[in-house]
């Protein structure tokens, strides 16, 4: 399966997106995660001012690409792919996600509200982190449902802020 | 799944060898866990030094073998490293578990090493 040619995009000042570190496809499962996480790491380590951002990029994309996986192509047919995209600009990489599997339920990405861990123990909750570590780490995150497709786009940060 | 178990003091020390508790391993992680720490002993010690990466399934597997471990059973973690110590801080599930920097921090390390 192909994923849609993707339109050329533009930073918030306006100029074209900077250098395409990593643009691949990865099998729809938990190990097509893993794989995609180290070519993540990879591609991140490898470039000298991107290398910063490989510990946040490697989280918020697990939990990215594992709702992707559990969800939008829990159903999908056998072979599905999903569709990652990762540009370095001057202080940020932007991260693109494409997957032609269900929809995001109400057409919208989860609020991520950071669940209630002041409970008694049988009480703690065991889910739910993931779309509050999602909301904590990127940033302008987007998504759109086009064409079949589901398309999520974030910024992270190349340093870190301080503290984080 | 790879871990070690052994005796320490009364209570049970199990490392993590693997470098990673993920959503393909939770499962594994919390099941084997869970045989684990239906022994005799008093306080499970779960030695994370080795693993780089956690996410939220990892943390949710944790999470439940806390709770299956019960108050009167206690788990402690120790040696978070870099990475998983965030998430358990972003979570807040810092506040939750008691965390020690490593295995013998766990057991007092008061005792000079020499």
């Amino acid at each position: 399966m192909r994923l849609a040619p993707r339109p050329m995009r533009r930073d918030q000042s306006g100029d074209m997106m900077g250098e395409v570190l990593l643009d691949s496809e990865f099998p729809g499962t938990t190990d097509g995660v893993r794989s995609a996480l180290a070519a993540v790491e990879s591609a991140l380590t490898a470039d000298g001012a991107a290398s910063g951002a490989a510990p946040a990029a490697e989280l918020v994309l697990a939990e990215v690409l594992n709702n992707v996986v559990e969800h939008a192509l829990a159903e999908a047919e056998q072979g599905s792919r999903f569709g990652l995209r990762l540009s370095a600009g001057p202080e940020t990489i932007a991260v693109d996600v494409r997957d032609r599997g269900a929809p995001m339920p109400g057409g919208m990405a989860p609020a991520g509200k950071r669940p209630d861990v002041n409970v008694d123990l049988a009480d703690l909750p065991e889910g739910g982190f993931g779309w509050y570590l999602i909301r904590e780490i990127a940033q302008d995150l987007h998504y759109a449902r086009e064409n079949g497709e589901n398309h999520l786009a974030f910024w992270l940060p190349l340093a870190e802020p301080a503290g984080a | 799944m790879e871990m070690t178990s052994s005796e320490r003091g009364g209570d049970l020390v199990v490392r993590v060898d693997e470098g990673r508790i993920d959503a393909a391993i939770a499962v594994k992680f919390k099941d084997e866990m869970r045989a684990l720490i239906r022994g005799p002993h008093p306080r499970t010690v779960l030695d994370m030094s080795s693993v780089d990466f956690l996410d939220s399934s990892g943390l949710g597997a944790v999470v439940a073998v806390l709770k299956e471990a019960g108050s009167d059973k206690g788990l402690v973690l120790a040696g978070l490293t870099t990475n998983v110590e965030k998430v358990f801080r972003l979570t807040r599930m810092d506040t939750v578990f008691t965390i020690f920097p490593d295995v013998e921090h766990a057991f007092g390390a008061t005792a000079d090493a020499s």
